[in-house]
């Protein structure tokens, strides 16, 4: 043993500490889930590779759903219960964009830390990355989308109100803060309640008809929430009860700019002038638009808090 | 010294439900929630651990062992207290770093880089390395869920120690390797040691553990018993153990209980000659009367295992009370130095233990001959 090399001295003295304690700071944990903004790529690209790798057809399958909705809706909303919107393929396509977004993120996230149970029992990093990496997934899916829709506005030859364009940015990331925020909260939710998910799908169901993507909102909801008749003579004007789904603004605004036409001629025989879309000018929308931004926000700060409550135990209830 | 990984006062409990209601169907049937105890896995332990350190530690199964090693890895929240660790940390938990079992072995080096807070090019330089460590060159593009445990340790194992962590956290994973990639670990960790890297380790060798290790905690119900130069600690969780078997094991004899009081010889000192016999008297007290063997150990200072000797050579039968066991090694083949010595009782089929001194003695040995080492050896040469 003499004739071994003195123990070289590794310093170590200016290396960052990390604090393993109960209740770290929201700062902190802020400070992790910055971080760690490389991981949540890397889990986004395997997450697409996973996907990719398991079908023959790659991505191009994962357009198979989608497209097999929007044609569904197009036959039973557009066929066989006629309803006069020219281009109702189009309207469709735009609110379903976001739909499918917006569902994605949250089914896919209520299961992902189940999901994930193998990393999560194996290696520290901050867990609401996870949640956080199926609203990228979910973003790629939604660009792919874009591109199809693009392909389809092309062929329809059907132009988008340019001058809101710069409104769509926006909107997905407003929505895409709410989402993620929902998504956090329901990942930890899901560990110890591990039938959330059921219950989200039936939840999902009921928020789909609530937002205006099967209907125009102006046409055929806007007169009846104004005038809501309780009891004799009490009439309500529901109307921000409907604007407290937060999926509606930006299905509106996404409708707006792709479909581009407030104000239609019906296909049906008197061809009669309607509002398919509101015709708000363009700063009522931004003003939509920001507030669903500041619910998602603070909706951020709520399911961080909540789920650093929660995620202590995850490693020990998988 | 700087403390690079500092426990203070960590308490964990685990609540064991009888009755689980996990989901929301079940909270509405069952309002009350489920019954549950609290199992105390880690109950306020407290140690700081200096740069370049290498601590083992021991502890029965369920003692909290992988517990503590998972708060220091930060992969549990103690419920109270916390954790201070200096710089990165690669650890191996309970069979391997974590995995996603669909991804291959490329993807899977890339995240658990990048779970280290490594970037996608720190992890390009060090790839090659990875894999040629590991020795999985034919399967690095191949699904982890394909691969044996044995590959699967192999990949955590190479990725651990070639991300240049600061501190080194293992529980137990290497035994799955085959004994050469097991060597190559051991020569990695050695190396680690001259590098002046932190290790702690989880091992069920206590041997290993007293070669390996500077310094050796011992958990006991998720208490601290012990903590100290690894020798020392060795000796406490031996005969922790041994005073455990006789109320657990169902093969000792229930209700015997053997102390050894002293081991001494007749001159009074532990001294040797190479070659030449000893002996020494091993004084003890039996309860009951008892069959069984005996056993020695011999360990050189740094902890290395000279020899165990096979306890079904040496039956012993003891009647109760107190009584003197003389023991004699016809001749001594081991060169000059000094020679740690346990002794203890074996029950039954030589399994458990029955009774156990840790160290109770150093044997000096004298040697007048030229050679070195261990073990005297003469060759004698011919021509062939
Ligand atoms: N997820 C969990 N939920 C409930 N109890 C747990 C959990 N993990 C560990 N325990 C309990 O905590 C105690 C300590 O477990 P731990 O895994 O730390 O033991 P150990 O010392 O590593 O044992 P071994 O030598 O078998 O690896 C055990 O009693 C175990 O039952
Ligand atoms: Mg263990």
């Amino acid at each position: 043993m003499s004739d071994s090399p003195p123990p070289a001295r590794r310093p170590v003295e200016d290396r960052p500490v990390r604090i393993v304690s109960a209740r770290p700071s929201i700062g902190l944990r802020f400070k992790e889930i910055w971080e760690s903004r490389e991981l949540l790529s890397y889990f986004v690209i395997t997450d697409i590779k996973i996907k990719y790798k398991a079908s023959a057809l790659g991505i191009l399958w994962s357009m198979f759903a989608p497209a097999a909705t929007l044609a569904i809706y197009w036959v039973v909303f557009g066929k066989i219960l006629p309803n006069s919107v020219p281009n109702f393929a189009l309207f469709l396509f735009a609110g379903l964009l976001i739909w499918n977004f917006f569902f994605g993120v949250i089914i896919t996230s209520t299961s992902v830390v189940v999901d994930r149970a193998g990393i999560v029992k194996k290696v520290a990093f901050p867990r609401e990355i996870l949640a956080l990496s199926t609203v990228g997934t979910s973003f790629v899916y939604f660009l792919i989308q874009c591109g199809v829709m693009v392909i389809f506005m092309l062929a329809l030859w059907h132009p988008p109100a340019w001058g809101m364009l710069w409104l769509l940015p926006l909107s997905i990331f407003a929505l895409a803060v709410f989402a993620g925020s929902l998504g956090i909260l329901l990942s930890a939710i899901n560990v110890y309640l591990r039938d959330t998910r059921h219950l989200i799908e039936v939840a999902l169901q009921l928020w789909f008809f609530l937002t205006p993507i099967v209907y125009s909102f102006e046409h055929q909801i806007s007169k009846k929430l104004h005038h809501v008749a309780v009891g004799n003579d009490h009439i309500l004007n529901l109307t921000w009860l409907y604007f407290l789904n937060p999926v509606t603004p930006i299905v509106m605004t996404f409708q707006r700019v792709i479909y581009a036409q407030p104000t239609v001629r019906a296909t049906s025989v008197p061809h009669v002038p309607y509002s398919v879309l509101p015709t708000w000018p363009t700063s009522t929308y931004l003003l939509l638009n920001l507030g669903v931004l500041a619910a998602g926000l603070v909706l951020f700060a709520i399911a961080i808090t909540v789920f650093g409550r929660l995620e202590g135990n995850f490693a020990e209830e998988l | 010294m700087t403390a690079v990984v500092q426990v203070e006062n960590i308490s964990k409990r685990f609540r064991l439900y009888h009755e689980r209601h996990r989901s929301v169907k079940d909270r509405i049937i069952h309002p009350g929630g489920g019954t549950y105890t609290d199992l105390q896995a880690l109950d306020d332990v407290s140690f700081s651990i200096d740069a370049g350190q290498t601590v083992g530690i021991l502890g029965r199964n369920g003692s909290g062992k992988s517990t503590l090693l998972k708060c220091i890895c930060g992969v549990l929240k103690p419920n109270e207290g916390q954790i201070l660790v200096r710089g990165t940390l690669a650890g191996l938990l309970e069979l391997g770093a974590g995995f996603q079992p669909e991804l291959s072995g490329r993807d899977n080096v890339y995240l658990s880089g990048s779970m280290l807070g490594f970037s996608r090019k720190d992890v390009d330089r060090l790839f090659d390395s990875i894999v040629e460590f590991s020795e999985l060159e034919g399967f690095v593009d191949t699904q982890v869920k394909f691969y044996s445990s044995g590959m699967y340790v192999r990949l955590a194992f190479a990725v651990a120690v070639n991300v240049d962590p600061d501190v080194l956290v293992v529980d137990e994973v290497l035994a799955v390797g085959d004994e050469r990639f097991q060597a190559k670990c051991m020569d990695r960790i050695r190396q680690f040691q001259l590098e002046g890297r932190t290790i702690m380790l989880v091992s069920h060798n206590a041997d290993q553990v007293r070669s390996l290790c500077d310094r050796a905690i011992v958990l006991d119900h998720g208490r601290m018993i012990a903590d100290g130069p690894s020798g020392d600690s060795v000796r406490i969780f031996r005969e922790a153990l041994s005073a455990d078997s006789r109320s657990v094991d169902a093969e000792a004899p229930v209700n015997v209980s053997i102390s050894i009081e002293s081991v001494t010889t007749s001159t009074g000192r532990f001294a040797a000659h190479t070659n030449e016999a000893f002996g020494f008297e091993v004084a003890l007290t039996s309860n009951e009367s008892f069959d069984g063997f005996f056993v020695m150990e011999l360990h050189t200072h740094d902890g290395t295992l000279v020899t165990r000797t096979d306890p079904t050579t040496a039956p012993v039968s003891l009647s109760p009370g107190h009584q003197r066991l003389a023991v004699s090694l016809p001749a001594l083949p081991l060169l000059d130095g000094d020679y740690e010595l346990s002794v203890g009782l074996l029950s039954g089929f030589g399994h458990s233990v029955a009774a156990w001194r840790e160290q109770v003695a150093t044997l000096e040995v004298s040697y007048d001959g030229r050679a070195s080492g261990l073990v005297p050896l003469a060759p004698r040469v011919n021509l062939a």
